[in-house]
């Protein structure tokens, strides 16, 4: 009852003019990001993060979820039409979607993909409301030993539902958590990794980082990639998807959208494995499981349903522990702190308008998505047309003014080239490198929880075991690291059923 | 990977490690140090099950070294010629050199580009961007 008199505040936020105009502009750009090769939602966030600097913190953050789970639903599109994911979570919906599309079914693929997803993103919402403010009164008994375990245990978890090694992933967290480090210690003061550069006093921002690795090495690896696919442009008229295709489609939205939401709530990529785990889960309960690959509407309407409720997972922790799952919900805390907000179990308590009005702005921004996916698909898919030898400079320029604004210090620049050059050479010999933006964010929470739980333990390690919930995290990452051990691989089988084991 | 790590560890010595109850500037990054190389050490011993480096195509990478160099020259006269100029000679290079397209389209890419997003940024969304001597 109270969460619903809360939601009821939300939506008076959610509702006014302004909230309204800045959710859908994120929306739009969303679509847009989600849309285009080049630009995922994670250095679109980014991008978007120092215009956000002006702006009420509700709204700022409002316009940047937008973002977010518009570029879910965007990048449909693209993956439909043209077999080109514009995102990475949109890759398995490539497979049938593209399939329908050259058995002349676009529109039924479209509208269920869209269906799926605006079902999946007001159902996780629901999750998102009733589940960050009880997991944040929970996470009021953590202390430092807790959330250093806790942290722990987030690296372990992404490095092990990863798509690449382990290994690998874990490396990559490693040289995040280690950029992390370079400036000021806060408990000592010590100068630390500068190498004499002043600005590197404050640390290295998230925002130069991700926009590199993401962003501008995107655009190098594709840099020979000059698409020259003209997409198709369905009618509004043949977007209706049949009787058929509806009752196809109801049990693997249900699916999808609830192991979305679960997975979502788990650290790593999880827009990405969601939807990788949901379309492994569809062909092996499919009776016909021959038809995967060909042109199954199951197969869109599974994965882009959890995709898009993994977006909203995601939130859960980010809202409730001040903890991000990933590097999207690491740039939104930036965003957060960025505007004096503390991110952490007291957020909701204190900060009530933001939490709700959030809320109230998800129900919204997906009935927007709904109609911008559906009626305007059209004048979407003649952004499309676009030369990509014209877009992709005009993307490097956004890189170059979206990182400069946000400290107005071309150190960052520099920063983002290094980052871009790094991302390129990494993407390019197997590394993911989201850890890297991760660890990032990560690595002072990380110190500090440790360094104070020592401090707080007299130089002991024994407190990490001796706190039931610590220990508890801890046997879950004895668990997680046995698990990818060899003897033990047979037992995570489901991980190279679900096309998550590349090695 | 394994000589960042030891790169890290070597400039870690100028750093004060504490004590457990006292932990100082260079004890979390010593970890962190020793983590990555043992974690290094794992992928060379395991690098048999990997692509080799001929195997993977760098077809793009005359362009990637041509996108770098506009990107760092960009970089170098953002504050000494100003946002509007400095956007329009690197979307004159990535499109007129780089992409070989047209001048007229290409002057009207880079000339209509860096005025729209002035005018976003600064009148719009009162960001502060530099300009150059000539108030540009």
């Amino acid at each position: 009852m109270e969460a619903l008199q809360n939601l009821l505040h939300g939506f008076a936020i959610g509702l006014t003019p302004s909230i309204l105009v800045y959710a859908f502009i994120g929306c739009v750009i969303g679509t847009l990001v989600g849309m285009l090769p080049g630009v995922g939602p994670l250095a679109g966030i980014s991008l978007l993060l120092p215009a956000t600097f002006g702006l009420n913190p509700v709204v700022g953050i409002i316009l940047l979820a937008g973002v977010y789970y518009g570029a879910m639903y965007g990048g449909s599109t693209t993956s439909i039409l043209m077999r080109i994911p514009g995102e990475a979570a949109s890759v398995m919906t490539c497979v049938d979607g593209y399939a329908m599309t050259q058995q002349g079914r676009a529109g039924p693929a479209l509208a269920i993909a869209a269906i799926g997803s605006f079902v999946a993103g007001t159902v996780s919402t629901v999750g998102l409301m009733f589940l960050a403010p009880a997991l944040a009164e929970f996470a009021l008994r953590f202390g430092p030993p807790e959330y250093a375990a806790l942290l722990l245990f987030g690296i372990f978890m992404l490095a092990y539902m990863s798509t690449s090694s382990m290994s690998k992933m874990l490396a990559m967290a490693v040289v995040g958590l280690l950029l992390g480090m370079i400036g000021i210690d806060a408990m000592t003061g010590h100068t630390r990794f500068t190498f004499g550069v002043v600005s590197l006093g404050d640390g290295v921002g998230i925002v130069p980082v991700v926009v590199g690795l993401f962003g501008l090495s995107e655009i190098l690896l594709t840099a020979t990639d000059n698409a020259k696919a003209r997409p198709a442009k369905p009618s509004l008229s043949q977007l209706m998807p049949t009787r058929q295709d509806l009752l196809e489609s109801v049990a693997p939205i249900a699916r999808g959208s609830l192991l979305g939401f679960l997975i979502g709530t788990i650290p790593g990529s999880a827009h990405v494995i969601s939807s990788f785990i949901s379309y492994g889960v569809e062909k092996k309960l499919s009776a016909h499981p021959e038809r995967f690959g060909k042109g199954a509407i199951e197969g869109v309407a599974g994965p882009e349903s959890a995709n898009n409720a993994a977006a909203t997972g995601a939130f859960v922790p980010m809202l409730a522990l001040g903890i991000p799952t990933g590097p999207i919900t690491a740039v939104m805390l930036a965003a957060l702190i960025v505007h004096g907000i503390t991110p952490g179990p007291t957020l909701i308590q204190e900060q009530p308008t933001l939490f709700w009005g959030f809320v109230a702005s998800m129900y919204i921004g997906n009935v927007v998505l709904l109609i911008l996916n559906l009626p305007m698909i059209g004048l979407f898919v003649n952004l499309l047309r676009i030369p990509y030898s014209y877009l992709y400079p005009c993307i490097i320029c956004f890189c170059l003014v979206g990182v400069y604004c946000v400290q107005n210090n071309v150190v960052d620049v520099w920063i983002t080239l290094v980052a871009g050059i790094a991302g390129y050479g990494l993407r390019k010999l197997g590394y993911d490198v989201a850890p890297i933006a991760l660890g990032l964010v990560l690595a002072p929470m990380l110190e500090l929880s440790v360094r104070q739980s020592l401090a707080m333990s007299a130089g002991t390690y024994s407190i990490f075991i001796e706190r039931p919930i610590a220990l508890t995290l801890i046997l879950a990452l004895a668990l997680l690291i046995a698990l990818a051990t060899r003897p033990f691989r047979s037992l995570s089988g489901w991980r190279k059923s679900a096309g998550l084991m590349s090695e | 990977m394994l000589l960042l790590a030891l790169f890290v560890l070597w400039q870690n010595l100028s750093y004060p490690l504490g004590n457990l109850a006292e932990p100082g500037a260079g004890f979390v990054p010593l970890f962190l140090g020793l983590a990555l190389a043992a974690v290094s050490m794992v992928i060379i011993f395991g690098g048999g099950s990997s692509r080799s480096l001929k195997v993977i195509g760098w077809a793009e990478a005359p362009r990637v070294v041509l996108i770098l160099a506009a990107f760092a020259g960009a970089a170098f006269a953002l504050e000494r010629v100003g946002y509007r100029l400095t956007i329009f000679g690197l979307l004159v290079f990535l499109i007129g050199v780089v992409e070989r397209k047209p001048v007229i389209p290409t002057a009207t890419a880079a000339i209509g580009f860096s005025a729209l997003t002035y005018f976003v940024f600064v009148h719009l969304l009162e960001v502060q961007l530099p300009r150059g001597p000539w108030g540009l």
